[in-house]
């Protein structure tokens, strides 16, 4: 196909500005999707996704508008997934970026309009929502105008929701965003900006096209791997999958690999002809490094084979998901899982529960440190309870963040970033009423209810992003908790010196609350090192006996005894403690309170 | 042919009125049916006969309130009963005047159990007992004037709103009548009875000042020369009973894990590879048994394991505890090590110089937890 005729672009927004509702409105003005097909934020497809409001996995679709091809490439929403965004970003030319009419620019729209700067993007600003009544187009679009650089009255106004407006989108996609680039005569080229996996097709990969072309029952190379394969079938998705004869340089579209292992087919290779190979690959990515981790482990003992399986599963289709076996004596068998962000652990756990059907306990979640040993070793610890008991230094993630405020709500904000050890770094004014103050934060400061407070000390009005801005040296310490003398290594935290006073009472007071007495008593302890800094006794029980019992009696006794057994079983073992599950499961509550 | 059985309970549900935290099977009103329920126990008694041995070692009239059924129709019954070396009672305070007592005693009774429950008029009432204090002293001093000379106090402990002091007084009143024995129980507030939904709150508040109620009743009975028998029962030494024994024989066959026959309403019996349960229903008891049939009964297979279990299980109620031999096969033997360490359960040579498994005191007062621990 003629690369003049063909546009791809993204639509990038902050959470709720209407992304979706934009992209619906595109399938149904192109007749991609006849009415009756139509169901609201049609490429959400997966309920977990529409009940959030959020994309988690990229999708290209490819609507026809006045003689032209406009591929559509979906991204996720949110900061977690910076990295698939930016993937996407480098599959096409250019990015409407969409912002509530009554809501303006927020931390999102900062953000991704950064990353489409960064990734050469051109972009198309829009207000949408401009059917709202308390909108005010004319103050979003200045703000956009600002933060883009353009002039407002280039700012195109559409209320997605009704179709107004709509149309002076398309016909700007095409007049404003670039024509790919690319040499249809050289050499193909693909980059694979996505994978999925299909449990009867295969790894099905999504790709741009950038030199040459690609047919089915084609031999291919993915050049940085290696990996060799004859392509089942090509084509692209309308919204469905509908197969093409070839892709073309500048088009974007699936390809079937017949592979059967998604690691065999990495994100950000190039593919190319074995028969006319290219010389050189398309720039990659670089390998996305998780930086939140957590454990996580069945309720139920025996439902650790499910897990693992249930993991293997989520990896297919989520190559930002590690995870690796980990064992605790209090909770057993589990998994040491690394996401991208906390949003990412949230939807896994979700999908974990939900389409798995698991009972989980989810262990507070952590950063990755580097730490250096006094051998001048250095380490990357991704569990507390593993971190060395002599380090010559600890550092820490930090994240560069973005937060747009009220004028009014500044105060609180930072006052919120000096309590999470934040770093000044400079403030910005998109309009005269809103703030965008930029800070450095310890990642570890943020997982826990870094969020939570911004919006409850703004009243809601903050909003939020962040990337990673690499690791620096803290005073952190690991702060062990110790039932009946023993640690519990499921509980250990690494946290900074000047807060583990206030966790470690926290926990102990929370434990000594949860755990039933025993028949003697049971000191519950945090401590730094060897040096306790809270303490609580759980006194033995004085008394347990079944009153009486007679001979009518003796079955259901008997049968009391059972069930004391069995609820026996369940109980965790820590030393000679029993601590019931619920335990574990408030402590760990207590920092999900706190998140 | 005879069987080999030798301990019988016979259930008599007659009560006057309901008390609140009562869950036995019992019958309020339905005077007139009285004969016929004695009737039809002695029916159900001849089909069982054959069970039983012809002397018997301790027969038990529970109810109910035993003492409450139609004076002619309680004659009867006693009348038919096998011979047992004790002959038990249960009776309610208000029941027992002069005549009763010494027609119990002619009627070859040997023991009674008197359900005293409290001598605070203000938690009898908690308990919708029908008895005041008064009401008690007088039925023991009926019993001891028709030469009863074991009689037991059944008391309670926890009862909502009761204070130490209320507890103390309770104990000193119960001694100050010289029984033989005394059963001394902590109240149980089942979920969902009326009981539980008038009082659990109180209940609830007051947990953990009662904690130490149970550990204050062993030591007061100890120190006035009452032995701990099992878990919830006391009886004087031999050294102050004259050198009787005054352990209920018929319970300690329930601790033992011996046979025994039950007969009426709810009743159970353990024979063997079963037990069973007879229907708690009045009305299909008496046409049953009319008709010459047994009782619909529910019957629970019990193996050779779960007869062992049991063993172990009541058997650590008692303060002779049981044979290691008996208890080994159903121990969890790391737990058993583990307990020994923490001075809850012991290994010792028995009366006879067999080994012997004990739960120590401090065991006993935990000994739901401890036993639950130890079963494998």
């Amino acid at each position: 196909m003629d690369q003049d005729r063909i546009r791809n672009f993204s639509i990038i927004a902050h959470i709720d500005h209407g992304k979706s509702t934009l992209a619906d409105r595109i399938l149904e003005l192109t007749n991609t999707v006849t009415g009756r097909d139509m169901r609201a934020q049609v490429l959400d497809s997966m309920d977990l996704e529409r009940e959030r409001g959020i994309t988690i996995k990229a999708q290209a679709v490819r609507v026809e508008w006045k003689g032209h091809v406009l591929i559509l490439i979906d991204t996720p929403g949110h900061v977690d997934f910076t990295y698939e965004v930016s993937r996407s970003l480098q599959a096409c030319e250019g990015a409407v970026l969409v912002v509530d009419a009554a809501q303006g620019v927020e931390a999102q729209t900062v953000a991704n309009a950064y990353l489409a700067i960064e990734n050469n993007l051109g972009l198309l600003p829009v207000v949408n929502k401009i059917d709202l009544p308390q909108a005010d187009p004319d103050g979003a679009a200045r703000e956009l105008a600002e933060l883009v650089g353009d002039d407002p009255d280039r700012v195109l106004r559409v209320s997605a929701k009704t179709g107004q407006g709509v149309e002076a989108v398309l016909d700007a996609i095409i007049e404003r965003i670039q024509r790919p680039a690319g040499d249809p005569d050289a050499p193909p080229r693909a980059l694979v900006f996505d994978s999925a996996y299909d449990q009867y097709r295969g790894v099905v990969a999504f790709v741009r096209v950038v030199d040459g072309e690609f047919r089915a029952r084609e031999d291919v190379l993915a050049m940085a791997q290696g990996t060799r394969f004859e392509t089942e079938e090509v084509g692209f998705f309308s919204p469905t999958m509908q197969p093409a004869e070839t892709l073309g340089a500048g088009e974007v579209g699936y390809i079937i690999t017949g592979l059967k292992d998604v690691a065999k087919l990495r994100v950000g290779d190039t593919l190319t002809s074995q028969a006319g190979p290219a010389a050189q690959p398309l720039p990659g990515y670089k390998d996305v490094k998780p930086m939140v981790f957590a454990a996580l482990f069945p309720t139920d003992s025996d439902e650790y084979p499910q897990l693992r399986d249930a993991l293997e599963r989520l990896k297919l289709n989520d190559a930002s998901l590690s995870y690796e076996p980990e064992t605790s004596q209090a909770l057993g068998f589990g998994f040491r899982c690394g996401f991208l962000g906390l949003l990412h652990m949230e939807i896994v756990r979700e999908r974990l529960e939900r389409e798995f059907d698991l009972d989980l306990l989810v262990t507070a979640p952590t950063v990755a440190y580097l730490v250096e040993t006094p051998t001048g070793e250095r380490v990357e610890v991704h569990n507390p309870a593993e971190m060395p008991p002599d380090r010559e230094r600890v550092e820490e993630p930090y994240v560069r963040a973005s937060i747009v405020v009220p004028k009014g709500g500044v105060g609180q904000v930072m006052e919120l970033c000096n309590e999470r050890r934040g770093r000044f770094d400079h403030m910005e004014y998109p309009s005269p009423e809103r703030v965008l103050l930029i800070y450095e934060l310890p990642l570890a400061e943020i997982v826990f209810d870094f969020y939570d407070q911004l919006k409850s000390r703004t009243s809601g009005y903050a909003s939020f992003d962040y990337d990673f801005a690499g690791f620096r040296e803290g005073e952190l310490v690991r702060l062990d908790v110790l039932v009946g003398g023993e640690p519990v290594d499921a509980l250990s935290l690494v946290l900074h010196r000047d807060e583990a006073y206030a966790r470690g009472r926290a926990l102990v007071d929370r434990l000594r609350a949860e755990i039933p007495r025993q028949m003697f008593d049971v000191p519950v302890q945090a401590a730094i090192g060897s040096r306790v800094i809270a303490r609580e006794t759980i006194k033995a029980k004085r008394k347990d006996v079944l009153a009486k019992c007679y001979g009518g009696d003796i079955t259901r006794k008997r049968k009391l005894l059972e069930r004391q057994k069995a609820g026996k079983r369940r109980m965790k073992q820590v030393g000679a403690v029993e601590v019931p599950q619920e335990a574990f499961l408030a402590v760990l509550n207590l920092d999900e309170g706190k998140r | 042919m005879s069987g080999t059985v030798r301990h019988l309970y016979v259930h008599l549900p007659f009560c006057a009125h309901r008390c609140g935290y009562c869950d036995f099977v019992t019958v309020v009103g339905r005077e007139g049916l009285h004969g016929r329920y004695v009737d039809a126990l002695l029916a159900e008694l001849e089909l069982e006969r054959a069970v039983l041995e012809p002397r018997l070692e301790t027969i038990f009239l529970g109810g109910g309130t035993p003492t409450l059924t139609e004076a002619g129709a309680l004659s009867r019954l006693l009348g038919a009963l096998p011979p047992a070396a004790e002959l038990t009672v249960e009776a309610n305070p208000e029941t027992v005047t002069a005549e009763l007592a010494r027609f119990l005693r002619e009627a070859g009774v040997t023991r009674v159990s008197l359900g005293a429950q409290s001598f605070q008029p203000r938690l009898l009432t908690v308990l919708e007992r029908q008895a005041g204090p008064d009401d008690v002293r007088r039925a023991f001093y009926h019993l001891r004037d028709a030469k009863f000379d074991n009689i037991s106090l059944d008391l309670l402990h926890g009862i909502p709103g009761q204070s130490a002091s209320d507890l103390e007084r309770d104990i000193e009143e119960a001694l100050a009548l010289g029984p033989e024995h005394i059963s001394y129980y902590e109240l149980e507030a089942k979920p969902g009875t009326r009981f539980t939904h008038a009082h659990g709150e109180e209940l609830a508040r007051q947990a953990e000042a009662m904690e130490g109620y149970f550990e204050l009743v062993i030591e007061q009975l100890n120190e006035a020369g009452y032995r701990w028998y099992e878990t919830a029962n006391f009886c004087l030494t031999p050294a102050r009973a004259g050198g009787r024994d005054v352990r209920a024989r018929h319970n300690l066959a329930y601790w033992l894990g011996r046979d025994y026959l039950g007969l009426g309403i709810g009743a159970v019996s353990t024979l063997g590879a079963e037990r069973r349960r007879n229907t708690p229903r009045l009305n299909t008891y008496l046409d049953g048994l009319d008709r010459g049939e047994s009782p619909p009964r529910e019957i629970e297979p019990l193996d050779e394991d779960v007869r062992a279990q049991e063993r172990v299980m009541l058997g650590l109620r008692l303060d002779i505890g049981l044979p290691f031999a008996a208890a080994k096969r159903s121990l969890d033997h790391a737990a058993l090590n583990r307990l020994e360490r923490l001075g809850l359960a012991a290994r010792r040579a028995g009366e006879d110089g067999a080994e012997t498994l004990v739960l120590t005191p401090r065991g006993r007062r935990l000994g739901g937890a401890v036993t639950a621990e130890l079963l494998a």
